[in-house]
């Protein structure tokens, strides 16, 4: 039973440290064309590959967001993808100290049996197709495994057949020099309260790293991208320090201290929310062995899309915006962020049973 | 489909009673507005004392006295120095170690065997009091030993699970706050899937009726040091079983935050030709626990197993030369007896020469544990291996 010795272990644990460096975090970038197309027709563009390469061209080339990001994950589209200058965006990022990450899953699908209850795909060629995103400049990966709470749920099925695909990719990308980051999304979705929350993801949490043992995978090569610990969305809200308080606990009876970074989904929560219960738990003086930052995809986004509108003399305010929200999910993670000046970022960005 | 699996949290007995499938439809709603995160309702009613009294004993600079031989193993200690194995000999013994003065200094918790837990002094005080007044904690050892384990290769299970509850309830009521328990998985012998899978499951089971009684349960499952192997063999079963262990710890609703454990520190086996460093024990041992061990445990107090008093306390030594997420520190009972039984041979006038050496190496792991140990000035004797070849506890 030992970890991953094989040919890319130091590279491994040095990109996982690295992804999680204080003040840095993530941006989830990695929608697929169906959910992209749902951003986009929301600010009234067209679902083209011109637009969506406008999109993340915007994104990449925000002047100074490397200070701020770390990594980003990217649709395998965009990993091929180039600027309207003609350089690859993996070139963009690598000059700008982010390591570029690539989403390796193929969606969910319901397990017979379950109400409503999924596993995620994606193995088919899982080996032959992490070596390629290696070879064209992604250093980790991201699979989206989802959890749900319910009367009855998360069963045991769900809870298994998840723990051991998210383990299964993990030694997979190891093995082709990709650092895994492991998601087991549980949706905030429901009436439930931050108690349940909490013991759901314990449990979730545990089968995981139950797993990721089982199939030696080396931690020290691993990222975490768990949910917030917080109350339902149809459930009455907490402060971010109470959520911080259930958060690290959970996480401090869960996640051996080898993992390097905990970077956080935001899960539908406005992108204040998400960055000011991301600063408290940083602010929370108690034993915290890995880094805690963020792994956002819409709470980095939305008033950057809003601001964008898909019209090009509108580019240089929508980076100015995603400057904001890294700067501040920057500061988050450090536990120095002070508040929004402008109240911007505060709508909810939850949608309910949000399909990828 | 039935509705089983409702109630996810179900330590308290509150949670238990009452309707099982009413309660799957009860949709809970409020959440609470304090800021104060009260610990899950796990054990029931005594977590906050659970958490305390596993801090208590995870104090810097100290650790524990394991002094829970049972009758026939003390009489082995006895009979070493050519005593007999009395009830008045095993009484005169124990009162030597918990008078010692000062000895809480660097003793955060004494572990008692049942016997030891309702005895007095000759002077007619309890062991638990003199323990208490030393600011010592007292703990209890509630297995029952091991037996042979049928259908596996010719290795052992822990029993003791029958009547634990109210045993540990008794317990508590004399005194006793936290609770040991010892199994043991053995490398020449494979381990085998069953005999891991036993030994995780036993100590979960163990763990979460200790807890329901306010005594915190420190984890034990022995890596046997028996045997040729090297230290990557050794890393390789370890790793298994501790997976195993938290992922049965967890099963059974444990609260993390009070309990301890109590491990075998990464070896190579003793009959192993290649020898190891302190700093390659470190190395491998922390490496371990880090893969395996979530920061809310307080504390980790390593067994010595046979290794030489000297032996023991260097390994201890190396793995705290940096900060680590746990209180790392010791459990040793031959490794801090050892001096204290030669000297002491059973004659009156050298009890407090026997106590100073008691001392000399209490102070020693605590220095140990502050990773600010020297070996200079060490007496030969101490550096006298005491691993014993299919040693029976």
């Amino acid at each position: 039973m030992a970890p991953y010795s094989g040919k890319y272990a130091e590279e491994l644990q040095a990109t996982a440290k690295y992804v999680a460096t204080p003040g840095k975090g993530i941006l989830a970038a990695d929608e697929s064309t169906g959910t992209i197309g749902k951003r986009l027709s929301s600010i009234k563009v067209e679902n083209v590959e011109a637009n969506r390469q406008a999109l993340r061209e915007l994104l990449f080339t925000t002047p100074g967001v490397g200070e701020y990001l770390s990594g980003v994950i990217l649709f395998e589209e965009t990993l091929y993808q180039k600027t309207s200058d003609g350089k690859p965006f993996v070139d963009v990022m690598k000059e700008n100290g982010i390591i570029p990450g690539i989403k390796v899953d193929k969606g969910t699908i319901e397990l017979w049996g379950t109400n409503g209850e999924t596993t995620t795909q994606g193995f088919d060629d899982l080996h032959k197709r992490c070596a390629a995103y290696y070879n064209a400049g992604a250093r980790f990966a991201k699979w989206r495994a989802v959890l749900k709470i319910g009367a009855l749920e998360p069963t045991e099925l769900a809870i298994q057949q998840n723990a051991q695909g998210l383990a299964r990719y993990a030694i997979i990308c190891q093995e082709n020099g990709l650092v895994p980051i492991v998601e087991p999304e549980i949706l905030v979705d429901g009436l439930h309260s931050i108690e349940k929350c909490a013991e759901v993801t314990e449990k979730v949490l545990a089968a995981c790293y139950k797993a990721l043992n089982d199939q030696n995978v080396l931690l020290e090569g691993t990222l975490l991208k768990p949910n917030m610990v917080t109350p339902g969305s149809d459930a009455e809200k907490v402060s971010p320090e109470v959520v911080a308080q259930y958060t690290v606990r959970t996480l401090q009876r869960t996640v051996p201290p080898a993992v390097p970074g905990i970077v956080f989904l935001s899960g539908g929560q406005s992108e204040e929310e998400a960055t000011r219960n991301l600063n408290a738990m940083n602010a929370l003086k108690t034993t915290k062995p890995w880094t805690l930052s963020f792994s956002f995809g819409r709470a980095l986004q939305a008033t950057v899309l809003k601001t964008w509108g898909g019209k090009k003399e509108n580019v240089k305010a929508a980076q100015d915006a995603l400057h904001v929200r890294a700067k501040a999910n920057s500061e988050a993670t450090l536990g120095t962020y002070g508040g929004s000046s402008t109240g911007e970022g505060t709508e909810s960005l939850h949608v309910k049973n949000y399909v990828y | 489909m039935a509705a089983v699996g409702m109630t996810m949290s179900l330590k308290s007995s509150t949670a238990l009673k009452g309707d099982f499938l009413g309660a799957a439809l009860k949709q809970t709603v409020a959440a609470p507005k304090a800021a104060n995160v009260a610990f899950a309702v796990r054990a029931a009613g005594y977590d906050e004392e659970l958490v305390k009294t596993a801090n208590s004993i995870a104090s810097k600079g100290k650790g524990i006295l394991a002094m829970d031989e049972s009758n026939a193993t003390c009489g082995k200690r006895l009979e070493s120095i050519g005593l007999e194995n009395t009830e008045a000999n095993r009484q005169a013994y124990r009162q030597l170690l918990v008078t010692t003065p000062g000895l809480g200094d660097y003793i955060s918790g004494a572990i008692l065997f049942e016997e030891t837990l309702y005895q007095s002094t000759t002077d007619g005080r309890t062991m638990v009091d003199c323990l208490n007044a030393n600011g010592i904690i007292p703990g209890i050892k509630v297995d029952k030993g091991l037996v042979p384990l049928t259908g596996s290769n010719n290795e052992s299970w822990c029993q003791g699970l029958d009547g634990l509850a109210s045993r540990t309830a008794a317990y508590y009521k004399q005194g006793a706050r936290f609770a040991k328990w010892r199994t043991v998985v053995s490398i020449p012998n494979g381990p085998s899937e069953l005999a891991v899978t036993e030994a995780a499951w036993g100590l979960a089971r163990y763990a979460s009726i200790c807890q329901d009684n306010g005594l915190a349960p420190i984890v034990e499952p022995e890596i046997l040091l028996d045997g040729d192997h090297g230290i990557d063999r050794t890393l390789e079963v370890a790793s298994k079983v501790w997976s195993k262990v938290f992922y049965f710890l967890a099963e059974n609703n444990v609260l993390f935050e009070g309990i301890l454990l109590k491990p075998s520190m990464v070896t190579p086996g003793a009959e192993c030709k290649e020898r190891a460093t302190p700093e390659q024990v470190a190395q491998y041992t922390l490496n371990m626990l880090k893969r395996r061990v979530p920061p809310a445990v307080p504390g980790i107090m390593f067994l010595s197993g046979g290794q030489s008093e000297v032996e023991a306390t260097l390994n201890l030594n190396a793995m705290n030369q940096s900060p680590n997420p746990w209180h790392v520190s010791f459990s040793y009972a031959r490794a801090l007896q050892n001096s204290v039984l030669k000297t002491w041979k059973g004659q009156p006038e050298n009890v407090e020469a026997a106590q100073r050496a008691l001392l000399v190496r209490a102070k020693a792991n605590s220095l140990a544990q502050l990773g600010k140990y020297s070996a200079e000035g060490e007496a030969e004797e101490a550096k006298q291996g005491m691993f014993v070849k299919g040693y029976t506890y």
